[in-house]
Order: C-alpha cells, then sequence, then structure tokens
C-alpha cells in the first residue's frame, strides 16, 4: 500500500468522505473513486454499474467495486441522473487501479448543482485523509 | 481411547506449563450455572468389534436390505458403482482435506471441482456449474431465489405440481418468511405440466419444470421455454435423474436459464436419502447472482495452471447479509464422485447406460398393461412411469415384498388424485427375471 | 543455518492433465451390464446429439484421482490446526460404518417396518445429540451447519408468527461467522451487529441497548470465533428472553465443551451441531458435512418433519403438524454423515467425549502459553479450542499473515485459518484439536517459532513461499477477473 505522501490528488475535483470524486464544471459531471480509494481496494476485478437514465440522490448507492476479497459500495457525490456509464470497466476494471481520476465511473446530471459545495476540496480531502 | 494420544505424563506437563493443576481448572472462565450436571445419559464405549457387530445387528434390522430389489426412484436411484470410486474416495488426501482455502496444497480437490463444474456443465448444456450444493431440493429452492434476485422487484415463482413434491415442500419453508408466493403448475393428462396458466400468471420471477418429472414423463422442455420466457420469467429445468442426460436433449439446448437438480445417481448409494449432490449450472450471464462456490482456472507465479476458489465476493464470508446465499460449504467428494463416475462412463457409457434403463423401463411398462394395468400418462417416460392396477394391487405388493422385491411407490401420499397409483422405476440393477416376476404376480 | 527435517514436508509431484486432455475415443472405465430385455426407442426430438465427455480405461481413470489427491492435503496427510473448523482426525471405522451394505442401500422413501434399522440410528442420533446439548429436540435434515442456522431462523420467524409478533431485525455479534448473518437475511431479519467488549467477549450493556421488541433473538456462537467462552450468555439470554427474543446457539465450537457445558442452562433456545467437526466426520474437500438443529421443548413442535420416534419396540417417522417449517431436505439428511457421527459418539462414550474437549482445550491453551512470546496474543484470557494471535509483529518486517501461512506450507503443515475473526488484525487462528499429541505440537510450535525468525532475518523466504507444492502463489485477481469456470 501506499504511504501518504504517494498519494496522488486531482486538485479540480471534489471528494467525499466515502472517497468518491466528481468533476466540476459542464452540464455533465464525472464520478469516480480516488487514488486512496483504489490504493485500500487492490487490483480491482469487477465493477456493478447503474443504468443510464436512472436517478439518485445525493449520497445513494449506485453501485459496487470488486475486489478478490471485497465488496466496496459506491455512493452518488451529488444527486441527478446518469447520463453515461464507462462501458470500457466491464473487460478493463484495472483501469481503476492504473488511472483513478482518468477512470470515471458514471457520468451525471446533476440536479442541484449547489450540492457540489458541500463536498470536499482536495485541500480539505487531503486533510481528512491526514487524520 | 485410540484416538486421544495423550498420555498421563504428558498431560501434567503441558498443564504445568499453561500453570493449570487438573483439566478441570482449564474451564475456569465458565460460570458455575453453564455447566452440564452429571454424566451425560450416553451409551458406554465400545471397541472397533463390538462396534462392527453392533452395525452389523441394525443391518439385520432391515427388512428390505442391499439384497432387495427395491423399484422405487422418486428422487434416490438404485445404479451400480464400480470399485474403483469406493477405492480413490477413501484416499485420505481426498478425503479428509477440507474446503480449498490454500489452493497450493489442495490442487487435487481444485482441479478435481474444476473438472466436475466442467462435465456437468457440457452434460447440462450450460455455460457454468458451481461446485454444488445440498441435495436436489435446495438446488432447486436456491434457484428460485435467484430467479427473484435477477427479476429484482417480482414477488412470484412458479413450479410445476409434476416436481419432486419433496423439492416443492422445501422450496415452501425456504420461500415461507420472505413473502414470496409460490404458485403450482398444474399437470396435463399426458402427465407433462400443462403450460396454460403461464400467460395469465403476470409478473413472475421464475419458471420451474422438472424433466423427467416426478411421474417419470419426459417434458416438453424445447416448447415450454418460449411461453416461460414470454412471461418475462427466467426458466429453470430441475431434474431428479440426472442419468436421463445420456440420453435426452440437455436443458441448455431445450433454452433453460438455470438447470438443477439431484446428483445422486452418479456413483452414490441411496444411503436413505444422503448424502446427496445439489447441481446447478446456470447460463453466463447469470453467474454473479449465483449462489454457491466456484473453481476458476488462473496461473501460479511462473504461470503455471492451477485452479482457486473465485468470484468469492457473492459469498457469506465477504458479503454477509447481502451474499447469495448462506451457503458456506459444497458437496466436495461427491463432486469427485460424480465426475469421476461421468469419465469412467464416458459419453457413449452413459448414453448406453440411459437407453438400457429406458429399455428396461419399457419393457415392464408394456408387460405391466398386457397384464391389464393402465399406463397412466401417455407421454415418453425415461426409467419410472405410473401405472394404475385393474383391481387392489396391495396383496400382490405384499407377496413381492415376501421375495424381497419392492413393487414400486403408491402415490396416495403425494398426491390424492393419484391413490392407488404407482410409481415404478427400473434401473439396470434390475434383472427381467425381477421384471417377469412382477408382471406374474399382477396376471396370477 | 541447517534445516529442520520435518516428517512429511516434501514428496513426489507427479504431472496430470485434466480429464479432457486424456484417454482417447472407444476406451470406458466402467462397465455396462448387457442388455436382457429388447430395445426401446425415444422419439429423436427429445434425444441429444453426442455428449462431449472424455473417454478413459478404468487405468487412467485411477491414476488420474491418485496424482490428484497428491496434490492434496488432508487431516490424514498431517497437521491441520484450521481454526474454526475443527480437523480432527476421522477414525476409518466410521466409513466402514456409513457403508454398511444394508445402510448405505437403503431407500429412503421406503415403508417404516422395512427399514428399522435405519430408523434406529437415526432416533437414538437424536437422543445422543439432546443428550449432549441439554436441548431435547433434534432434526438431523440439516445438511451443513449453515443449513441448520437457516433452520433455525424459520423456527424462529414461525414461532414469533404463532405468537403473532412481527420482528424484523436480529443481534449479531461481530465475532459472528458470516453464515450468521446470511441465514438470517433469508427469513427476512435485519443483523444489527453487536460489538464485543474490550476483553473479546460481549457486554451485558450492549445487548441491554439493542434488544428491543421489533428483534427476534440473538445469534451467539458459544466458545466465540476468538475461542473465548461468552461468560455473560445466561445474563444476555435472560434480557433477550424479557424482551419476546429467542436465543440462537451457533454450535460450530461444540467440541470445546461436551460434557462441560448444558447449552438449555446457559439459555439457548436454538443450537445447531456441525457434525462434521465435533464428530469427525470427514470433511471431503469441502461437504458434505451435517447441521442437525436441537431445540428446547417449547420449540419441538416447529421443527421439519419427518424425525424419527419410537413406539415400543418399533421405530417410525413422525410427521409432525401443522406448525413444523416443513421440509428443509429431499430426505433425511446426508445419513452418511449422520452414520459417520453415530459411530464415533458409540466408540467414544460419554467420558471420551468429555475428555476430547478437556484435551482440545488443553492443546490449544497450550500453544497459547508457549507462542505468546512469539506473536501478540490477540486477548489474553483463558481460550477454549483454539487462540489467536495478531500481525502486530510481523508488520515491523513488512511480512504479512498469509506470507506466514505460505512458509507453513513448505514446512509441511495445513496453515490456520487467517484473517478472520475480522475483529483481530491479520489474525491468525490455531485449532489443535484434542487428536494431535503433544510431540507434534511441540514440532509445529518450534517451526512456527523458527518462521517468525525467518520474517526477520530472511524476509524473501516466507514472501516467496511456497516452494515445494505443485503449484506456486495463485493469480487470484486473473481468476476473478477473467472467470474461467468451464473447460473448453
Amino acid at each position: 500500500m501506499k504511504e501518504f505522501d504517494e498519494l496522488l490528488f486531482n486538485e479540480e475535483f471534489r471528494y467525499t468522505e466515502e472517497h468518491e470524486w466528481v468533476s466540476v464544471g459542464g452540464a455533465e459531471l464525472m464520478v469516480g473513486i480516488s487514488d486512496y480509494a483504489q490504493d485500500q481496494l487492490g487490483d480491482i476485478v469487477f465493477v456493478e454499474m447503474p443504468e443510464v437514465g436512472a436517478t439518485f440522490a445525493r449520497g445513494e448507492q449506485f453501485g459496487t467495486l470488486e475486489s478478490v476479497k471485497a465488496v466496496s459500495e459506491l455512493y452518488l457525490p451529488v444527486g441527478g441522473e446518469v447520463v453515461a456509464v464507462n462501458e470500457a470497466l466491464g473487460d478493463s476494471p484495472e483501469l481503476i487501479n492504473q488511472d483513478p481520476y482518468g477512470a470515471w465511473i458514471v457520468k451525471i446530471r446533476p440536479s442541484d448543482t449547489a450540492e457540489l459545495e458541500q463536498l470536499l476540496n482536495a485541500e480539505s480531502y487531503r486533510s481528512m485523509l491526514r487524520g | 481411547m485410540r484416538y486421544l494420544p495423550h498420555t498421563d505424563e504428558e498431560i501434567r506437563d503441558m498443564l504445568a506449563v499453561i500453570r493449570r493443576g487438573s483439566l478441570d481448572e482449564l474451564f475456569c472462565s465458565v460460570p458455575d450455572s453453564c455447566r452440564y450436571e452429571g454424566d451425560m445419559p450416553l451409551p458406554p464405549a465400545m471397541d472397533e468389534w463390538q462396534l462392527t457387530e453392533h452395525m452389523e445387528k441394525l443391518a439385520a434390522a432391515m427388512a428390505i436390505d442391499d439384497k432387495a430389489r427395491v423399484l422405487i426412484g422418486a428422487g434416490s436411484y438404485h445404479h451400480h458403482i464400480p470399485e474403483t470410486i469406493r477405492a480413490i474416495m477413501s484416499r485420505g488426501e481426498l478425503l479428509t482435506a477440507y474446503t480449498p482455502y490454500q489452493p497450493e496444497m489442495a490442487q487435487g480437490t481444485l482441479q478435481g471441482i474444476y473438472e466436475y463444474q466442467t462435465l456437468t456443465s457440457r452434460l447440462l448444456g450450460m455455460d457454468v456449474a458451481n461446485a454444488s450444493i445440498y441435495d436436489g431440493a435446495s438446488a432447486m429452492a436456491e434457484a428460485l431465489l435467484m430467479g427473484l434476485r435477477v427479476a429484482k422487484k417480482k414477488t412470484r415463482v412458479a413450479v410445476s405440481a409434476a416436481v419432486h413434491p419433496h423439492y416443492r415442500q422445501v422450496a415452501r419453508s425456504y420461500l415461507a418468511p420472505t413473502g414470496y408466493e409460490l404458485v403450482e403448475l398444474p399437470v396435463g393428462e399426458d402427465g407433462r405440466t400443462d403450460p396454460a396458466l403461464l400467460a395469465s400468471l403476470g409478473d413472475v420471477a421464475a419458471v420451474a419444470i422438472q424433466s423427467p418429472n416426478f411421474f417419470g414423463v419426459i417434458e416438453d422442455l424445447e416448447g415450454l421455454a418460449p411461453l416461460v420466457h414470454d412471461a418475462g420469467a427466467l426458466f429453470i429445468a430441475v431434474f431428479s435423474e440426472p442419468l436421463a442426460y445420456g440420453l435426452l436433449k440437455s436443458p441448455g439446448a431445450c433454452g433453460a436459464d438455470i438447470a438443477c437438480g439431484e446428483g445422486q445417481s452418479f456413483g452414490m448409494p441411496r444411503s436413505f436419502g444422503g448424502a446427496a449432490l445439489g447441481m446447478f449450472a446456470c447460463r453466463n450471464e447469470f453467474v454473479r447472482n449465483m449462489p454457491g462456490r466456484l473453481v476458476g482456472q488462473t496461473k501460479d507465479l511462473e504461470g503455471k495452471r492451477g485452479f482457486v476458489l473465485t468470484l468469492s465476493t457473492r459469498e457469506q464470508h465477504i458479503r454477509r447479509e447481502k451474499a447469495t446465499s448462506n451457503i458456506c460449504s459444497n458437496q466436495g467428494i461427491c463432486t469427485l464422485i460424480a465426475s469421476m463416475y461421468m469419465a469412467s462412463l464416458g459419453a457413449s457409457g452413459l448414453a448406453e447406460l440411459a437407453r438400457l434403463n429406458h429399455s428396461k423401463a419399457e419393457y415392464l411398462k408394456s408387460g405391466l398393461h398386457a397384464a391389464g394395468a393402465k399406463v397412466v400418462f401417455s407421454a415418453p417416460t425415461f426409467n419410472e412411469f405410473v401405472v394404475e392396477f385393474p383391481g387392489d394391487f396391495r396383496p400382490a405388493y405384499q407377496r413381492l415384498l415376501e421375495r424381497k422385491i419392492v413393487a414400486g411407490l403408491e402415490l396416495g401420499r403425494f398426491y390424492t388424485e393419484h391413490a392407488g397409483r404407482y410409481l415404478f422405476c427400473v434401473t439396470e440393477t434390475t434383472d427381467r427375471k425381477t421384471l417377469d416376476a412382477i408382471v406374474a404376480e399382477v396376471n396370477s | 543455518m541447517s534445516e529442520v527435517i520435518i516428517p512429511g514436508a516434501s514428496g513426489i509431484i507427479q504431472n496430470e492433465p485434466l480429464l479432457w486432455e486424456k484417454g482417447g475415443k472407444g476406451r470406458r472405465g466402467m462397465c455396462v451390464p448387457g442388455s436382457d430385455v429388447p430395445a426401446a426407442e425415444l422419439p429423436a426430438a427429445l434425444c441429444r446429439g453426442e455428449l462431449d465427455f472424455p473417454e478413459l480405461s478404468e487405468v487412467d481413470v485411477v491414476r488420474h484421482y491418485t496424482r490428484l489427491s497428491q496434490w492434496n492435503f488432508g487431516v490424514d496427510s498431517g497437521m491441520y490446526p484450521l481454526g474454526s473448523c475443527t480437523m480432527k482426525y476421522n477414525p476409518k471405522i466410521n466409513e466402514k460404518a456409513a457403508a454398511t451394505p444394508a445402510l448405505a442401500a437403503a431407500h429412503p422413501m421406503l415403508p417404516d417396518e422395512l427399514v428399522q434399522g435405519s430408523l434406529q440410528v437415526m432416533y437414538e442420533l437424536q437422543s445422543y445429540l439432546a443428550a449432549i446439548t441439554g436441548l431435547p429436540a433434534v432434526t438431523l435434515q440439516p445438511a451443513a451447519g449453515a443449513h441448520g442456522e437457516l433452520t433455525g431462523m424459520l423456527i424462529f420467524a414461525a414461532w414469533h408468527k404463532s405468537r403473532n409478533s412481527r420482528r424484523t431485525k436480529i443481534l449479531i455479534p461481530d465475532t459472528a461467522h458470516g453464515t450468521n448473518p446470511a441465514s438470517a437475511a433469508l427469513c427476512g431479519y435485519k443483523p444489527v451487529p453487536i460489538r464485543s467488549g474490550p476483553e473479546g467477549i460481549l457486554e451485558v450493556a450492549a445487548i441491554e441497548a439493542a434488544m428491543d421488541e421489533e428483534t427476534a433473538g440473538i445469534m451467539i456462537t458459544n466458545p466465540n470465533t476468538l475461542g473465548l467462552f461468552e461468560t455473560r450468555i445466561r445474563e444476555i439470554a435472560a434480557i433477550v428472553h424479557a424482551k419476546g427474543g429467542l436465543v440462537y446457539g451457533d454450535g460450530a465450537n461444540m467440541n470445546a465443551i461436551m460434557g462441560i457445558i448444558d447449552a438449555r442452562r446457559c439459555g439457548v433456545d436454538v443450537l445447531h451441531l456441525n457434525l462434521h467437526k465435533t464428530f469427525s466426520t470427514p470433511h471431503g474437500g469441502g461437504g458434505p458435512g451435517a447441521g442437525p438443529l436441537c431445540v428446547s421443548e417449547e420449540l419441538a413442535r416447529f421443527l421439519p418433519a419427518p424425525r424419527a420416534v419410537r413406539d415400543g419396540d418399533l421405530y417410525r417417522l413422525d410427521w409432525g403438524g401443522s406448525d413444523s417449517v416443513g421440509r428443509v431436505h429431499a430426505f433425511h439428511g446426508n445419513v452418511s454423515v449422520l452414520l459417520r457421527a453415530y459411530a464415533y459418539i458409540r466408540s467414544m462414550g460419554a467420558e471420551n467425549l468429555k475428555k476430547a474437549s478437556q484435551l482440545a482445550v488443553l492443546n490449544a491453551a497450550y500453544i497459547k502459553e508457549r507462542l505468546r512470546g512469539t506473536l501478540p496474543l490477540a486477548y489474553d484470557r483463558p481460550c477454549m479450542h483454539e487462540c489467536v494471535f495478531s500481525d502486530a509483529q510481523l508488520q515491523e518486517h513488512k511480512v504479512t499473515t498469509l506470507d506466514v501461512a505460505k512458509r507453513l506450507i513448505d514446512c509441511g503443515y495445513h496453515p490456520p485459518t487467517i484473517y478472520f475473526p475480522l475483529v483481530v488484525h491479520g489474525a491468525i487462528m490455531i485449532e489443535p484439536t484434542e487428536t494431535e499429541c503433544k510431540a507434534d505440537i511441540d514440532q509445529f510450535i518450534a517451526v512456527l517459532e523458527q518462521i517468525v525468525r525467518e520474517a526477520a532475518e530472511n524476509p524473501e523466504l516466507l514472501r516467496q513461499a511456497p516452494l515445494r507444492t505443485k503449484v506456486r502463489r495463485l493469480d487470484e485477481t486473473l481468476a476473478a477477473r477473467q472467470p474461467c469456470l468451464c473447460g473448453s
């Protein structure tokens, strides 16, 4: 597992306490998991994704990630409608391990962008992890 | 006692290391109020020879023993078991191992299960079979629950009334506290499930049909599949006599989504109904909803082929209350027995044995028919069939019993409408002389 | 450093392909009897095309499975201290008892008077298990421990229903087996996790706070999975009963307490036994097991039917009443496993069963004491049949519990249970059972001490292990990412 100073962060994104990230700006937002989260989970072997068109409230579970010996639930950072799922993860779930900030899991059309304000920015997420 | 290796001296030495004065002191954390009072009321210990004698006495109390001819199947079948199975499966390396949690020292079990999964998939025409579950009845119950999981919002399943009555009872027990509803599909005149009700049911998650069914009748799985799928349900093909698929078109080829049932026929004795073998297979797209263990092929550090338990995230030790099932074991050694049996027979052997079972059953069926019995169902049967005798069959049954022939199973206990009718099973273990004797008794 | 020579640590490893990679068309490994009746035909539309099965001779098959068996390790091969699994010796006479021809040939649907021997075994085994647990009514149908749990939860649901009480939750301690919450969930109960106290056992206050009138009861493993006796069990049971709940005892660890603890006196209402653990039946590479369920008199009417009963000199099946939760097995359970357990109990008698429990606890307590300076103990309390260590010290050398386990394999031992219970970091859970003698246990301790030394001096030896097995560490990620579950 990585030491703290080896962890990567995307300074543009917002984060949840459950280690999801969400991109900021534009009508569609990308959602994924942080480098810390993928490192904790280890080799990801399966991503269970929602159907396009499904809507979820903020904090609602929208999918799961599986490693060999653990299952981790995914919670939506801001409420909205799923407009795309990353099909590439079906065959290559390891993309999340390789490039956690590039490998988005779903794209959503947020119902209320004000919810973004309630999330952590990179700096506060970093200090949360530092504990 | 020969299983307890400690000498008195060793016990003393060990107690000294842990600073306890006696074996009783080991239990100092147990409050008096929880203690067992007095000695357990059990019979005195027997030595090996006394036990053998005792078992012989129990055997002697069996009015119907291994020498008798029992023409009952109904989910538990008498087939010859090759001596190789007894010899190999008593090997301690296989028999006294546990779940292959450490794959490097359990490759025998793991490769054996992988071979079982493969042969089972091929036999049933499915993409993937699991490492087995308890028995045919729990296999069907698990399949129904799996159908409800796949369907998500539906709350109803349908099961043919020609499915083994005990399997239906087990399904009802499993479903009782869940709020899900089990609807039965009636049996038509010819002994096959009448699908007419299907179209009107609406909202059914899964439909289970047994073939050959409890009456031995071969169902029209191929004709039923589109009707089940049109109703938006998963099609579960159930069986209690897998030998039939040495000859019959596989459930997968007929359009089933899940095929499950009992595997006892493949090398296991009847043994009063267990140990049994729940065979369970499905199409690839449903694998993550499957209950039970799975073994998969992989590579070791050096690129060598090897096998491991896999897709474990479905299971209770990881997903706990959200698991696909609470099952934590499989029927281990029974899976190896079944695949050793299938491999020993091979494709041609399995077909030949199935044909022999069918031919013998047909011989008795036509003999009884000629003697005046009515063959109740007109549809083709495999190695079991139902007849109705012109008069009271019980006296003939009794006379045959005195000759250690058990002439079928009376059906009144299972279906009131079939009271007085008998379900017969004929396998390769019954010779023509016995079949002729039954017919002669009916004639007399 | 000269290497210790460990009996059983090394051997011949023969290669062997998959079944369908050998053999030849036209071979056969088993007789099909000749036909003495005319051939009958089935309609062609019902018949299959040729089955894609291998064709092997008898010697092909025998060598195949013999070689496979040599890649395996069982209790017959050596010490198998797999915590929570009770890998005790499986007596050979039990195999013969289970294979008694008349009993092995018994059809499960024959009239009672024709199968008196089979019914007598069932009846007597029911009464022995009742005597051992203190709970008087027994069903033998459940085919495994988890199946017993499910049956127990069905009884919980039926009992509450009979009292018009609707309950939606169930209390499950954090040390429970994963089967507990899964079994409860099958019956619609939402598990409420209860944290163990600082001593590794349940505290009365935690139950008091959690138990309410929406809770069906508690599932409690005693001794628990840390190998500790739940000393407050009676008070806990009293709280649960007072709020109208039931107490389920997971009897997986019964091997520690036969003749010592009375489950009924502890306040347990329903308890399953694992015959393949406590009563010495072989584990078969994963099964079959048997998980009979024992219940109090009050709950007897809810048990699955049929059960064997005795009327004078005759044994018969009793088909139960309308309160029964119904069948859970197609027939009478894994009877061949029941027969082995029956033979074991008859061979042991009350005195030796109690002694077996005492020696199982002695062996575990001895290992705990001898290894406490080598590995950190998770909880320093008197243990029952197993003891649990943590990986705190191994972490310093960047060696994991898994590495230690794999190194043990090279030394000729089956590793203990690892990473369970979840409440202990990097848990190493050792259950020696009573059938290991002092000399073998001393040797195991010496080997574990050596491995912990190696962790500091030569950690790579552990990380590379095992080296002496058929295969080296296997890629479980590959297996899960690209599942290959069926040969082509």
